[in-house]
């Protein structure tokens, strides 16, 4: 349902952050996207959905073709209205509730009426545990509460697919299982998801495909099992092992 | 004090608070509603980097902020006549005082416009929303909370820069105080009758700035 290929990206002229991504993803698949820091993975899922403007490469999503150096402001507002975008910093708006923060995309953005918009998203928040929350206001709640507010805030439009930028980078560590619990559960129910993650856990036992990075390019795409079971490149493996000998997680970085 | 002054004072007081409520007051809530209008527009360019725009407002702002108050007042009511511009002594304060006034808001709104997370437009994108909407939904709410403080400051000044408009031969309430005072010659007592007044109503507004902190302060809370 959404394919890139060839994202090209280079930020003032010299640096050179993606060199040539593809990357494949199918309904339901569940895609992790690791590397070590400076890779280049924030700024493929930010290219992907327009956040940053990439130099080159096509995307294919839902059966059309993009250029995405060339695509119009139309039709990345169509591509908008499938997706839905959880950020590291959760970026919940800070002058509105809970429930605002939920209904105003819908309200506002798709023009939904209100009514419908707020049934909509206490279902949303319901699902993520938050639906005894609605009027508070993002400062009022812990790091791992606002993350699962964010991601109501995209599950409440019924999006075909839904980016994760490192969702748990900046949680405490207690308050990070609560909210990879949340996107466990949508995985399963059949949710489609890309992750840039540092959480080799969730890569390993949740996600069905992992893409690895390094210096803007892909080194390794391969199904999940196979990629920690078997990987086929050496710096694959160097990758793991060093993740593995630091205690199996690892957070922070950018 | 003598009887004289106090009688002076006490019937001098009425006229001034009369001119006070019917000229200072509505000549101060016009000019800041032209300035904040001014402001937000100004600033809400710069912060959007329009092109060619931009620059006008940078120009605007340098020239109105490097030029006295008093000097702006002569030239468009004693100046501009010659280019055939002629305007009444009130419209002219209103939009001397509201385009004055307008480049330091300017300031104080591209301040707190850019100290709004840049993620909060992001977050607006990705759920569908467009930049305007984002706008007036989110950031100009933020921005508002962050540079009320200083938008206080500005409407304060103004009603005590009101009194400029006396020069031009706008009977508010401090040129009313000359007025009388041309009479008896009590400069000392009746000046110091305006000073109160203006010193009454600025505290009022002061009280009403602090009250309005604690009202919009973080979010979260009675709101």
């Amino acid at each position: 349902m959404l394919e890139v290929k060839g994202v090209c990206k280079t930020f003032d002229k010299t640096t050179e952050v993606l060199k040539g991504i593809d990357l494949k993803i199918n309904k339901g698949d569940v895609t992790a996207i690791l590397g070590p820091s400076g890779s280049g993975k924030t700024t493929l899922l930010r290219c992907i959905n327009f956040l940053e403007h990439a130099d080159a490469g096509t995307m294919i999503f839902d059966g059309q073709t993009y250029d995405m150096h060339s695509i119009s402001r139309g039709d990345i507002a169509k591509i908008r209205r499938k997706t839905a975008f959880v950020f590291q910093n959760y970026n919940l708006f800070l002058n509105k509730t809970v429930l605002q923060n939920v209904t105003l995309g819908l309200i506002s953005g798709r023009k939904m009426p209100k009514g419908e918009a707020e049934d909509a998203a206490v279902r949303a928040l319901t699902r993520v545990g938050m639906a005894d929350k609605l009027s508070s206001y993002p400062q009022q709640l812990s790091g791992g509460q606002q993350q699962r507010v964010a991601i109501a805030r995209g599950l409440a439009a019924n999006p075909e697919i839904i980016y994760f930028d490192e969702p748990t980078s900046a949680l405490d560590p207690e308050l990070i299982g609560e909210v990879l619990n949340v996107m466990r559960r949508l995985a399963d129910e059949g949710m489609t998801m890309l992750v840039v993650t540092h959480e080799m856990e969730f890569a390993r036992n949740v996600s069905s495909q992992v893409l690895f990075m390094d210096r803007g390019s892909v080194i390794e795409a391969a199904p999940s099992r196979e990629f920690f079971s078997n990987p086929k490149e050496e710096r694959t493996r160097s990758f793991i092992r060093s993740i593995l000998t630091k205690g199996g997680t690892e957070h922070a970085e950018n | 004090m003598n009887e004289r002054v106090v009688r002076i004072l006490s019937e001098a007081f009425p006229q001034l608070i009369e001119k006070f409520v019917t000229v200072t007051i509505p000549l101060t809530a016009m000019s800041f509603a032209l300035a904040l209008v001014i402001a937000v527009i100004v600033a809400m360019i710069q912060y959007a980097h329009v092109k060619v725009l931009t620059p006008i407002c940078r120009i605007y702002i340098w020239i109105i902020r490097c030029t006295p108050l008093l000097v702006q007042l002569y030239l468009v009511f004693y100046g501009l006549p010659s280019l055939g511009i002629l305007l009444d002594a009130y419209p002219t304060a209103v939009l001397v005082f509201g385009i004055n006034e307008g480049a330091y808001m300017a300031e104080s709104m591209r301040g707190a416009l850019e100290a709004v997370p840049a993620g909060q437009l992001e977050a607006g994108y990705c759920v569908s929303m467009s930049y305007l909407s984002t706008m007036w939904h989110v950031i100009l709410p933020q921005a508002f909370r962050t540079a009320f403080p200083a938008l206080s400051n500005s409407l304060i000044s103004m009603v005590k820069g009101t009194s400029l408009a006396s020069v031009i031969t706008v009977t508010e309430m401090f040129r009313q105080a000359i007025v009388i005072n041309g009479r008896y010659y009590e400069s000392l007592a009746l000046y110091s009758e305006v000073a109160v007044v203006y010193l009454a109503f600025c505290s009022i507004l002061t009280l009403i700035q602090r009250w309005g902190e604690k009202k919009l302060g973080a979010y979260g809370g009675t709101r």
